[in-house]
């Protein structure tokens, strides 16, 4: 450390003597004699003049380097004078910041080559170190862990006296360990502090920087790297599971959002509606109208527009149910397998309604600020829209479960399933709930649409994407169950994410698909089977 | 035994059936081979290779008609047996290049030179071979359905559930189809065919000829599915269709003869897809679409389910009307004619074209009508002629 000092400063006293030679010796000082070595021509005199501009604290510097980046910063190699041509074309002395009418004829760039620029994007990093502004000095401390560049060490250290704020103050004493790591003459308790933080930090760039680490070390070290390792790497893999976890979940809940209305109209009517997808895809659409008409003419209101959607996604997808099941399901039932073909015909004329009125791409649907961003829990992200789309998938869930419990239509849905002519001659209007309960599975599915259109692409083949996963839920789940609907989903959702890592997305996704064809072997009717005579109906 | 089942397997409809086949398939050939260009009666290449693919989705819908119209299994996965058929001649078709591919390494196909692979993955080895090409045609599907069927039947899967998990499976093939680690071409399938049996695949003989191997193979398909369900085993099938329960009870072992019926069926769909490669001269992933085994069910309703004759008849005037309009000014509109088609035929005409013709038919003839024939009938189910 000493030794580089004492050559820098050897270096610099040099460097000043030699420009008080060749200038009038209007200026001297560190940050004019900095500027001068520019003039100098050579790369090894503009990297040292870089890193003496950073130190000398002046607030041109940042002015200066940005010119050396941008290639704006010129040279006179007689004069020894510098200059800077501004973005607009005006020139200015770089050492003392005065206008200059132009320059001068033999000025030249100072150039610039890979090494040079690492330098300066450093100590660019260096001097917003230094900023006032919080979130700079902050990106600027993550900069320099990631460079771990030694002549940033005096810098940092300064930074890390001055800074007042806490989560700053661990970004500077991160990006001091980070350098320290990597500094061949650093103490062994140095080196060991710095191991220390490190392994606080304990993500995947800590890890990656410790294992980048010079071999060369002393035994105390090498242990202390290789502890700090295995902590951080099992942490890790702690982290991953729950980020997996996680994933499954949100996986999980838009599984659960687009089967929840097929258990409805399939689970609980046994009615195959091969439309349901398109239900979904209605809901999407839906929004990205409501969108539409709030950009051109309540922006303000943007923030809402999901809120409005929800409702109507609910009534458009419904009513469209309804008519389907008036005009072609009720005609079909038990016969399931011609329903199923004739709501594939429906599906089909829905895709190509909605591809005619709003064309084959993708439209553009925009997430509310508040569902855009993400938050940090530990080592995982988790976005706000995610999370939003869960507990609304949660709520919609438990809205549904409650009116099947304790509305009078809940009532009538459930007498009509159990025992359809019973229930008629108690004086229920059966063809009235079937009508009602497939309206209310597929309006759950616009629904599901709106959620869905902030996740996915909003086109006209959305629904096919998400009717066989649907189906598997249901399947899988067991029919007739809303709670097997449930836990269907989320073991789904979580199986294929624990699946991911080691298979593939797709082959994990076949993976599933091959383990529900064997379940559904052993058990026919799914995890939550219904039991008793309604079971061989 | 033999002239017993022949006799006892043709009725009127189907003689008529063979008659046409066989008149159309020995004469587009002709007309296509011996008359000149200019010729009024000339037929164009391109039309028999046309026809050629109409004949192979008609295979493909008699396989469904067997156990869809006389087993009542809805499986909404036999694009995938199809495609299978399809890969296996398509990995021979592409074996056949040799080295006049674009790299022209003579035993790696175009693809895995791409993709830098250095040998040939063990599942293709034997594919070079005609005969080991035309056995995997069987088996590949074969076997794919004697496994799942053997999972299904037993555990007595039935219904839209054995629907569902048929459409799972030709989705989760789909997928593996499309990775390009699996070995089969990825998204872009096998293409590029040279030639067949040493015969340019371009030429209008070795058309004319695939054309004529496909009457063929559905003359034999309709003759095979006739003598199945005429027999007493097909008397099985159509209790089982009807009352699964009920047969059971009887002593019959559903799941042997639905496994049976099942695994022919598939068969006979790798065959038809296995003829349709080379006409077309491309396999690639979208054959194994949901989509694809869903229409292909569609061309069967369209004809008649259960009616064999009506099946072929359904996928040649299903994919006619296709070609019409997705050729002409009116292609945006062909999805709502498809999807109307679907709807039309599950309300208006559940006993599709060659159903309702047969329904009239009897209904003008004079009446030996016993209870037993016009219940079937009220379920919108024919039922074979019985024997004579």
């Amino acid at each position: 450390m000493s030794l580089i000092h004492l050559s820098r400063l050897l270096f610099a006293a040099m460097a000043i003597a030699w420009v008080a030679a060749a200038t009038p010796p209007a200026f001297a000082g560190p940050y004019e004699d900095a500027v001068a070595q520019f003039a100098e021509g050579s790369f090894a005199d503009s990297e040292e003049a870089v890193g003496k501009l950073v130190a000398s604290g002046n607030p041109r510097a940042a002015d200066i380097i940005t010119a050396l980046q941008d290639g704006r910063l010129y040279k006179d190699e007689d004069t020894k004078l510098v200059f800077i041509q501004a973005a607009d074309g005006k020139i200015s002395n770089a050492a003392t910041g005065e206008a200059v009418a132009a320059l001068p004829d033999n000025a030249s760039k100072v150039r610039l080559n890979n090494k040079l620029r690492r330098t300066v994007e450093a100590a660019m990093a260096g001097l917003t170190l230094l900023s006032p502004d919080l979130d700079k000095r902050v990106q600027a401390a993550q900069q320099v862990f990631k460079s771990h560049d030694e002549t940033m060490l005096p810098t940092v250290e300064a930074a890390l006296k001055a800074e007042k704020n806490a989560a700053a103050k661990q970004a500077f004493a991160e990006a001091r360990a980070a350098i320290l790591l990597f500094k061949s003459d650093a103490a062994d308790p140095a080196k060991l502090d710095a191991i220390a933080v490190m392994k606080a930090r304990g993500d995947q760039d800590a890890l990656a920087l410790l294992t980048a680490m010079p071999t060369e070390q002393s035994a105390a070290v090498t242990n202390a790297v290789a502890g700090a390792k295995a902590s951080i790497e099992r942490s890790l893999a702690i982290w991953s599971l729950v980020q997996n976890g996680w994933y499954g979940l949100s996986l999980g809940s838009v599984l659960l959002l687009a089967a929840i209305g097929l258990a409805i109209t399939f689970g609980v009517m046994g009615v195959i509606n091969m439309a349901h997808g398109e239900m979904v895809m209605l809901g999407a659409y839906t929004t990205f109208v409501v969108q539409e008409a709030i950009r051109t003419h309540y922006p303000a209101l943007f923030d809402y527009s999901l809120l409005i959607a929800v409702p109507l996604a609910f009534l458009v997808a419904g009513a469209i149910g309804v008519l389907i099941e008036r005009s072609v399901i009720r005609f079909l039932y038990g016969r399931p397998l011609e329903t199923l073909l004739a709501t594939w015909g429906i599906s089909l004329l829905l895709q190509q309604a909605v591809r005619t009125i709003f064309g084959a791409n993708n439209r553009e649907v925009g997430n509310p600020s508040w569902m855009s961003g993400a938050f940090d829990i530990g080592q995982i992200t988790i976005t706000y829209n995610r999370l939003w789309i869960l507990c609304f998938t949660l709520a919609v869930f438990a809205l549904l479960l409650a009116m099947l419990r304790y509305t009078s239509l809940g009532l009538e849905m459930r007498a009509v399933t159990q025992n359809r002519r019973m229930a008629a001659s108690m004086g229920i209007a059966t063809s009235r709930v079937d009508a009602l309960t497939f309206g209310l599975g597929s309006g759950i599915a616009g629904i599901a649409g709106v959620a869905l259109s902030q996740i996915d692409n909003v086109s006209p083949n959305l629904g096919q994407s998400y009717i066989i996963d649907s189906f598997m839920v249901v399947v899988f789940g067991g029919v007739g169950n809303l709670w097997g609907t449930l836990v269907g989903a989320f073991s789904l959702g979580i199986a294929n994410k624990f699946l991911e890592p080691f298979a593939g997305a797709v082959l994990g996704k076949i993976a599933i698909l091959v383990l529900i064809i064997l379940f559904i072997q052993k058990r026919p009717r799914g995890l939550f089977a219904l039991k008793g005579r309604a079971v061989e109906a | 035994m033999t002239p017993h089942i022949l006799t006892r397997s043709l009725d009127r409809g189907a003689a008529l059936f063979l008659v046409v086949l066989a008149a159309l398939g020995v004469l587009l050939p002709l007309l296509n081979l011996l008359t000149p260009e200019s010729s009024a009666l000339h037929v164009p290449t391109y039309l028999i290779s046309l026809f050629g693919k109409y004949v192979c989705y008609a295979i493909l819908a008699l396989s469904i008609d067997l156990i869809w119209g006389y087993c009542g299994i809805l499986s909404l996965g036999h694009g995938a047996f199809f495609a299978l058929g399809g890969y296996a001649m398509g990995m021979y078709l592409m074996r056949q290049i040799g080295s006049r591919g674009v790299y022209g390494n003579p035993v790696l196909p175009d693809f895995m030179v791409f993709l830098n692979w250095k040998e040939l993955p063990w599942y293709w080895y034997g594919f070079d071979m005609f005969w080991f090409a035309a056995v995997m045609v069987l088996l590949v599907p074969g076997l794919l359905a004697f496994c799942f069927g053997w999972l299904a039947f037993r555990s007595r899967v039935t219904g839209v559930y054995l629907s569902i998990i048929t459409q799972a499976m030709t989705y989760a093939l789909l997928l593996a189809f499309f990775r390009n680690d699996f070995g089969f071409g990825g998204n872009n399938g096998l293409t590029d065919f040279k030639d067949i049996l040493g015969f340019n695949i371009q030429s209008d003989g070795t058309r004319a000829a695939l054309f004529l191997l496909s009457c063929l193979a559905l003359a034999i398909g309709f003759l095979i599915c006739r003598a199945v369900v005429t027999s007493k085993l097909g008397k099985v099938l159509i209790a089982i269709r009807d009352a699964e329960s009920r047969t059971r009870f009887l002593g019959y072992r559903v799941e042997s003869y639905k496994l049976f019926v099942f695994t022919l069926s598939a068969c006979m769909a790798g065959v038809a897809g296995a003829l349709y490669v080379p006409q077309v001269g491309i396999i690639n992933p979208s054959e194994f679409a949901p989509a694809n085994s869903i229409e292909a069910v569609i061309w069967v309703a369209v004809g008649g389910r259960g009616t064999l004759v009506g099946a072929a008849l359904g996928a040649i005037v299903v994919n006619y009307a296709k070609t019409v309009f997705t050729s002409g000014p009116l292609a945006p509109y062909w999805l709502f004619m498809l999807g109307a088609l679907f709807v039309a035929v599950t309300l208006l005409l559940p006993k599709g074209i060659v159903g309702t013709v047969n329904a009239w038919l009897d209904s003008h003839k004079p009446p030996p009508t016993d209870a037993a024939d016009s219940a079937a009938r009220e379920d919108g189910v024919i039922q074979p002629k019985p024997a004579e």
